[in-house]
């Protein structure tokens, strides 16, 4: 199935070398992450090395190489927001979910990443969940917050 | 059909029909900021009120308009009345005004914070016009002209207010003529350095061979700078033109957008655009019988700062990891694939339109010596009015931070201009100009325009490590100055915020920032340690009292800070006691409660509950007291 979907991904590529990003890209909105076969796919496909693949892969921070969590998580650390206090709040995360940014709770309920600005600087600190931006956040808001995401 | 002066003219018939307007119009900003905001929320009431109460209404999507603080932002034009703005409204308020302004026969003028026009009529009361508000008179709108008050997703908006007059221009010019005009504008490259666009251009245009590329650079890495973003969302039309000029001039009939994959808004708005100029004939084969053939692709970068620089730029259009190389030769001699390339920022494209538009010499009256034109900065940190902002270049920082931001939150302790690039500058610098060689002398540099203020409560040391930490981790590890150097600076850093420092550890900080700054590569590199040096030279008692008393007088290095209950205060609610996770507060009800210092993580729950709570006495404190150091 997996298999199947980054397939068709490629398809629309000619394969040159310019397209390994957005190859990459293709594949991590489709299975939420680059996995340790789509990485040979990719290679086999482009033929350059695999290490090739994850050597670009893993230099931009876009990608990320396990499955997301049902909610994501994602804290403001751009300027504005540190300023503001957003360190405090991606150390109430961790705290809470016992993870780090870039990884997923055992249970699949929450991915948390740390993130260079999600462009509302004004509203400053603020924290994403899936799709809903919390603007002015605090601790013991983000506490409660969380929890309204099964 | 693909004429453009027809096109245009049944554009313009459009837009005054939109502008006559026989029902009321409701402008929304939709930008990300506004939607960060709650613009998606209010939109959605602003419907469902128009169809409960049987009204009806044009609803405009518009970009953002610059104030961030006033978002989200709701503007009602009445026929035959100015278009008066609401500001921070909330989707109860947006039904509130609605129905006020279509049904009442009073409507509720007087919460409107502005009106657009010359309107000094009874029916716009005493509101202001938008742009008298003290943070937009000082403003002068040449990249920003459109961003607020047309419909991005519509190109017959653009059209109707001298959109593609300045790809016209050119083409009456010829490449040489456009290049001459650029030059006599004086226009200096906005995305940080500050190079003449024209001898940029020269070069690649007398470069040998027929292929040749134009990259526009939308990979805004600067975390707290949204210009790009702004302009791309609000107008993206204005950058597409920019880019028709600038290809035309360099002799490129391919060009590239590499955008942030981070902006799925803006991504939106180009794809869009691009297709609305292809149906226009304004890209593809002979556009507007030019004989100049030019199309546009985008690529969406991933997520690495050091993008930003040329030649990383191009090897991750390329497809590989985005590492910069040695220069010469400069990319408009073998650039992407080999071939000359011209890589131009978002804000030099989308002010290419006005200079070919309106000439040199109009532009030139803007700005100073030197340093002509107009420059768009977000000013954002602990500064009362935040926003998008664009200014005439040799503007003071007093007069943007306390005319146009309208102060800092608290007094006033230093700026930061450039972003994680840039210099902090302090008080004294107030008075510098605003302009690529005075923030250069003192330290700082231009950049591509994140000014971020900040106020007594900020620390200037866990600033500095803020922004080394990011571009230690943006580092691409291909010199080791920047790779080895970064990472030590860091370490140090985080020795002083954690009050573990020396007194010897500043001048090892001052050889190592400097070594870094002659040593690196490329501009991540070559720049990285400003923020640090500069706060050393200006702030330097505040990292003696770090090192030496162990003291932060910010209260922001969490080491350095102690959580205390005030028993004269504490009202015994047990709030605090609920909310913290270590069990380190303790007491029973009504009576004062304990704090175990030894238990405390220093979280911040107690602390916010005991603020803001109403039952709450604001007993809890934070505090950060000298202690002499171990030496």
């Amino acid at each position: 199935m997996e298999n199947n979907q980054y397939q068709k991904t490629m398809a629309g590529y000619s394969g040159e070398e310019g397209d390994l990003i957005p190859i990459l890209q293709g594949i991590q909105t489709d299975l939420g992450y680059i996995s340790e076969e789509a990485v040979r796919g990719v290679s086999h496909f482009l033929k350059v090395s695999e290490s090739q693949v994850y050597g670009v892969a893993s230099f931009y921070s876009q990608f990320r190489f396990n499955p997301p969590g049902r909610n994501s998580v994602k804290v403001c650390l751009g300027t504005a927001c540190h300023v503001r206090g957003g360190q405090i709040l991606i150390d109430q995360v961790e705290r809470e979910l016992g993870i780090l940014p870039g990884q997923t709770t055992a249970d699949m309920r929450y991915d948390l990443q740390r993130v260079a600005c999600l462009g509302c600087c004004a509203l400053a600190p603020v924290v994403a969940i899936n799709d809903d931006i919390y603007s002015r956040m605090t601790v013991v808001l983000l506490k409660k917050t969380l929890s309204e995401y099964e | 059909m693909n004429n453009l002066e027809t096109l245009r003219n049944a554009a313009k018939l459009q837009w005054e029909q939109l502008k006559n307007n026989p029902i009321p119009l409701i402008y929304v900003g939709t930008a990300s900021c506004g939607r960060a905001a709650g613009a998606l929320a209010i939109l959605d009431a602003i419907r469902k009120t128009l169809e409960e109460k049987n009204l009806t209404a044009r609803i405009v999507e518009v970009g953002c308009i610059g104030p961030c603080y006033l978002e989200p932002l709701v503007d009602i034009q009445l026929p035959g009345r100015p278009r008066m703005s609401h500001a921070n409204v909330t989707p109860e308020r947006a039904r509130y005004l609605v129905q006020s302004y279509l049904k009442s026969d009073k409507p509720a003028v007087r919460l409107a914070i502005g009106h657009f026009g010359e309107d000094s009529s009874e029916f716009v009361q005493k509101v202001p016009r938008f742009f008298d508000l003290p943070m937009l008179k000082p403003q002068v709108r040449i990249v920003l002209r459109n961003c607020g008050f047309i419909d991005p997703a519509e190109i017959d908006h653009y059209l109707a207010n001298d959109g593609y007059l300045g790809i016209l221009s050119a083409f009456a010019k010829g490449p040489e003529g456009t290049i001459r005009e650029v030059k006599e504008a004086g226009l200096r490259g906005r995305g940080g350095a500050g190079f003449p666009t024209f001898r940029k251009w020269e070069a690649c245009r007398k470069a040998p061979g027929t292929q040749k590329y134009l990259i526009c650079n939308a990979d805004e890495g600067d975390p707290g700078a949204f210009m790009n973003r702004s302009l791309l969302e609000g107008d993206p039309h204005a950058v597409l033109e920019g880019m028709l000029i600038a290809a035309y001039a360099i002799g490129a009939t391919r060009g590239y957008i590499y955008i942030r994959a981070e902006y799925p808004l803006a991504i939106v708005h180009l794809k869009k655009a691009i297709s609305q100029m292809r149906a226009y004939g304004l890209l593809g084969k002979d556009i507007q019988g030019s004989g100049f053939d030019f199309d546009i692709t985008i690529k969406e970068g991933a997520g690495a700062f050091v993008c930003g620089e040329e030649t990383a730029l191009i090897a991750s259009v390329e497809g590989k990891r985005g590492m910069p190389r040695s220069r010469p030769p400069f990319p408009a001699i073998a650039g992407l694939h080999g071939k000359p390339t011209i890589i131009n920022n978002v804000e030099t494209l989308g002010t290419l339109p006005n200079i070919l538009r309106n000439g040199a010499a109009w532009y030139t009256q803007f700005g100073v010596e030197g340093n002509r034109g107009t420059k768009t900065f977000s000013l954002v940190g602990k500064i009362k009015r935040a926003g998008l902002i664009e200014v005439p270049l040799g503007m003071t920082l007093r007069k943007i931070i306390f005319e146009i931001g309208g102060g800092t939150t608290k007094k006033f302790k230093a700026v930061q201009t450039g972003g994680p690039s840039g210099g902090c500058l302090s008080e004294e610098f107030l008075d510098t100009s605003v302009d690529y060689e005075s923030l250069g002398a003192a330290g700082s540099i231009m950049g591509s325009g994140g000014l971020i203020a900040m106020d007594e409560d900020t620390c200037v040391v866990d600033l500095a490590r803020y922004f080394l930490d990011f571009t230690q981790k943006e580092s691409c590890g291909k010199c080791a100055p920047c790779r080895v150097g970064s990472k030590h600076l860091v370490e140090i850093l985080r020795k002083i915020t954690k009050g573990e420092g020396e007194p010897k550890d500043l001048a090892m900080l001052e050889t190592l920032g400097d070594t870094i700054k002659r040593g690196s590569l490329c501009g991540l590199g070559q720049t990285a340690p400003n923020p640090v040096l500069t706060t050393l030279r200006y702030f330097r008692p505040e990292y003696l009292a770090h090192v030496k008393d162990r003291f932060c007088p910010a209260t922001v290095c969490r080491a350095l800070l102690e959580y205390r209950v005030i028993p004269e205060k504490c009202t015994g609610c047990q709030r605090c006691v609920s909310v913290c996770p270590t069990g380190a507060i303790t007491g029973p009800r009504a009576k004062t409660h304990n704090l175990d210092a030894s238990k405390c993580i220093k979280c911040r729950a107690c602390y916010e509950i005991c603020r803001f709570d109403a039952i709450a006495g604001d007993a809890i404190v934070i505090k950060s007291t000298r202690r002499a150091s171990d030496e």
